[in-house]
């Protein structure tokens, strides 16, 4: 009996690790499209856009960014902070673990904190 | 008696599979090219990519659902004269790198889709309209009748949701990652549409297209204005 639990236990937890990926890896596929391989916000989508996706390399403008900010952006689109509609809302995409996570890469990416 | 009724039974029965025999032949044909030509490339049996990995693998749009997703009579035109319906391939990643002004489709690495004949391809298609596993969702949409012009169409698509940023609306406009949409009323069924919109991870849970959480008269409005797009003659290829 214990040992069927211990497996149930196991198989969810098997499952959940699968289901969650990297930051990088969704970086990777969902915002280089538009942030650019480079994360400099030159993605092969930008051409014709009215507005050009955030340099995510600019630590000026991101180290005026709280965390929570890019959480809610990334989660709830450019239009929940009054800022582009391009940029879409990803929370149908990603968990919010998985948003926390691309939170924390960006400011690799830009290599700066919060009010630094 | 007895041996009138067995000759005249064996001779229905003779009858019977010629009627039956091009109906087979054609059936089978168009499975044995899709296992033969199209597997490598398409995913024909489900289910969609649950992985990134998975993602990243993929070589041409998934067929599994291909019965839902498209109409017949543009996948037997598209296969004799396949063009390009993703500007940068699948998976885009694959396609792209870093250029001087940013980054660029890595044209090198895309490859023509193959052409059948106009026999393959109709029984190739015949194949594909069977796979329907998801009539479940395509049952929960109703089209609205009615129309929208191109301007109120495109202002909803472009300015309102955005969708421009990765699809082309027509040739020379538009983002690059996404399908182009300005063949997509004749190549995809409306309730096809509407559904992906409305929940794109319903069908591939990995996808990289988000869920803009499109409202219903939004969605209604992007299934006409993609007909009225695709009946543009600069777009009606």
């Amino acid at each position: 009996m214990v040992n069927k639990l211990l497996f149930a236990v196991f198989l969810v937890c098997a499952v959940q690790a699968q289901a969650q990926e990297t930051a990088a890896d969704n970086y990777k596929t969902y915002c280089v499209q538009c942030h650019g391989l480079e994360g400099n916000g030159k993605g092969i989508n930008i051409r014709d856009m009215s507005t050009s996706p955030r340099d995510h390399t600019d630590a000026k403008a991101m180290s005026a960014r709280s965390d929570d900010h890019l959480f809610k952006v990334i989660k709830e689109g450019g239009a929940s902070i009054n800022k582009s509609i391009l940029m879409p809302s990803w929370g149908g995409t990603f968990s919010d673990e998985e948003i926390k996570d691309l939170v924390q890469y960006l400011r690799t990416l830009c290599k700066c904190k919060y009010g630094s | 008696m007895d041996m009138l009724i067995n000759k005249m039974a064996s001779h229905i029965f003779f009858a019977s599979s010629l009627m039956v025999l091009p109906l087979t032949a054609s059936a089978a044909d168009g499975m044995a090219i899709l296992n033969k030509q199209c597997i490598s490339c398409h995913n024909l049996s489900g289910p969609a990519a649950q992985t990134l990995k998975e993602i990243w693998a993929k070589k041409g749009p998934d067929l599994f659902y291909a019965g839902n997703k498209y109409r017949q009579e543009w996948l037997v035109s598209w296969l004799q004269k396949p063009q390009r319906i993703r500007p940068a391939g699948e998976f885009y990643g694959n396609h792209i790198k870093t250029g001087p002004k940013g980054d660029e489709i890595d044209a090198a690495t895309l490859k023509d889709h193959v052409a059948l004949s106009a026999a393959d391809a109709e029984a190739v298609a015949a194949e594909l309209m069977k796979l329907k596993p998801h009539d479940d969702l395509i049952a929960k949409e109703k089209i609205e009748s009615g129309t929208i012009s191109k301007d109120m169409g495109e202002m909803n698509f472009d300015k309102f949701w955005g969708c421009m940023a990765c699809h082309l609306i027509e040739p020379g406009y538009g983002g690059f990652s996404g399908p182009e949409l300005y063949t997509a009323g004749k190549r995809l069924q409306p309730e096809f549409i509407a559904s992906f919109i409305r929940n794109p991870q319903a069908w591939e849970p990995k996808t990289w297209m988000p869920n803009k959480e499109v409202s219903e008269g939004g969605i209604q409005k992007m299934v006409k204005y993609l007909e009225v797009l695709s009946k543009e003659s600069v777009n009606g290829k």
